[in-house]
């Protein structure tokens, strides 16, 4: 196939970007997405010139590590699949594609198409994880869990944390993700001790790091490649008003 | 930090504030409807009606008040809330699919905008009647002859009707998107839910709009 693909370039995270056009010939069908970009890059070293910048790592749809905007659509048209698992098969010889990092003042464009996302991991830090007591290793299964719940927890723990929900969300809203990782943890009996503080805090350093509020639109459960659904959004909404109004003393003194 | 304040500071705190003060106004509408479609049972009815509210005054400030603080809480959380995820998103895409998000959804804003002009419009014609003179003559609780009056105009009617569609718009997203935002949902009854505010909505909009309609049409004595 033969592509006209609109790629976003930027040197640097304080210089100004734009877009550049590139014609690419003999791309085949079977190739993965970022295999057609390794594909133009090999062209443009070639050429002498500077290669693509962009985010990979696992290849195989489990790090969230790839993140594109194709054509409008993060991770591309198909549903359900991260960029590294798009194939070239999606589009059509002729197509124009137009290639954009996700766009949010919490995701600084570091190089081309490459974002800084750790403000994902500081709202991690900020509450997303449980406390364990060290030790002996303890007998699998002495905690009961019921089936309905551990299935509902291991559904938000899909979330990869690849950033598709802020970059689709018209506010850059980051409650996708927060919302998964608060059920996930939220959900079992492992996370109860910091249950509350757990969202208060999420939600806290979410807001902090300037991502936009939830106004329901659900675009994105449609970009999540993990189809996380917006129920856990509800379901954050439920814990953080819980914590809000009915908090213990470590809810109400946590800042 | 005070709760209450990291409560509505906080982006979820602030979006609830906005479901229960929608909610409470969407209780005014419901009541609001009611009353206004006793036009169909004639002048005596909706005249008496008029009057009936009036007489009890002080319960009709109370309810006034507990509105109009709901809207200014309303407003000044939809102007709060957009701001900051504008300023979320400072360079915007070239291209973005919106195709999977509702209209009613995206224009939510745009939509309760043209609710606040129609608001302040609709109280300073039929509450406050300060835009048609012919009012000054009529007895104070003709509230049938005041309707005949602004709605055989065309052009009132229509932008009544018209703020009403918009009024339906911004309710078939919001009632179901209030649910979502208080952490009120089921499996068992998440499509109940997801009907809820179209239905609702396009209700209200019937109701309200018949009025004009039917007044601009002739169709009442
Ligand atoms: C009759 C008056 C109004 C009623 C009954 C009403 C009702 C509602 C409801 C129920 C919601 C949903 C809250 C939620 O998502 O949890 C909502 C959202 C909203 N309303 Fe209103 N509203 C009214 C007037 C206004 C006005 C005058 C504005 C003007 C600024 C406005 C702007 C908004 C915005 C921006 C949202 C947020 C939408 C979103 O986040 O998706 N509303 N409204
Ligand atoms: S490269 Fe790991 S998910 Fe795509």
């Amino acid at each position: 196939m033969k592509l006209r693909l609109k790629i976003w370039r930027q040197k640097s995270q304080d210089s100004d970007g734009a877009f550049e056009n590139y014609e690419l010939d003999g791309v085949s069908s079977g190739m993965s997405f970022l295999e057609m970009l390794d594909f133009l890059n090999e062209r443009l070293v070639s050429e002498g010139r500077e290669p693509v910048a962009f985010d990979h790592d696992c290849r195989e749809g489990i790090c969230g590590a790839c993140s594109l905007m194709i054509n409008g659509a993060a991770h591309g048209p198909q549903q359900e699949v991260t960029t590294c698992q798009l194939h070239m098969r999606a589009f059509r010889d002729g197509d124009e594609i137009c290639i954009e990092p996700w766009r949010s003042a919490a995701f600084p464009v570091l190089k081309d198409l490459i974002t800084d996302r750790s403000a994902l991991d500081r709202v991690m830090q900020a509450g997303g994880f449980v406390s364990v007591s060290t030790g002996g290793v303890p007998d699998a299964n002495t905690i009961p869990v019921s089936k309905n719940l551990a299935d509902l927890a291991m559904d938000a723990a899909a979330c990869i944390g690849c950033g598709a929900c802020v970059a689709a969300c018209k506010n850059s809203s980051a409650m996708l993700f927060v919302s998964a990782k608060v059920s996930q943890l939220s959900l079992l009996p492992q996370g109860q001790p910091e249950r509350g503080r757990r969202a208060l805090r999420m939600v806290g350093q979410m807001d902090k790091e300037g991502f936009g509020h939830c106004t329901n639109t659900s675009a994105c459960e449609a970009a999540c490649p993990k189809h996380i659904s917006v129920s856990h959004i509800a379901r954050l909404n439920r814990e953080y008003l819980k914590a809000s109004l009915c908090g213990g003393e470590e809810e109400l003194l946590s800042d | 930090m005070n709760w209450v304040g990291r409560l509505l500071t906080s982006s979820v705190g602030c979006k609830v504030l906005m479901a229960v003060t929608g909610a409470i106004m969407l209780f005014f509408l419901l009541g609001h409807v009611a009353g206004n479609l006793l036009v169909f049972a004639g002048a005596d009815v909706i005249n008496a009606y008029a009057r009936g509210l009036r007489d009890y005054l002080p319960l009709l400030w109370l309810l006034r008040a507990g509105l109009l603080i709901s809207f200014v809480l309303h407003v000044i959380a939809a102007i709060r809330l957009t701001r900051l995820s504008r300023r979320a998103r400072p360079v915007a895409y070239q291209k973005q699919d919106l195709s999977g998000v509702s209209l009613n959804s995206r224009t939510m804003v745009l939509s309760g905008l043209v609710l606040l002009a129609f608001i302040i419009y609709h109280l300073a014609h039929l509450t406050f009647r300060l835009t048609h003179p012919a009012f000054a003559s009529l007895d104070d609780y003709d509230v049938y002859s005041m309707l005949q009056i602004s709605f055989q105009q065309p052009l009132l009617a229509f932008t009544y009707i018209i703020s009403v569609a918009l009024l339906m718009m911004h309710l078939s997203h919001g009632i179901t998107s209030l649910f979502q935002t208080l952490g009120l949902n089921h499996t068992q009854y998440n499509g109940l839910i997801r009907c809820l505010g179209p239905a609702l909505g396009l209700l209200l909009g019937l109701g309200f709009s018949s009025v004009p309609l039917a007044i601009m049409l002739r169709l009442l004595p």
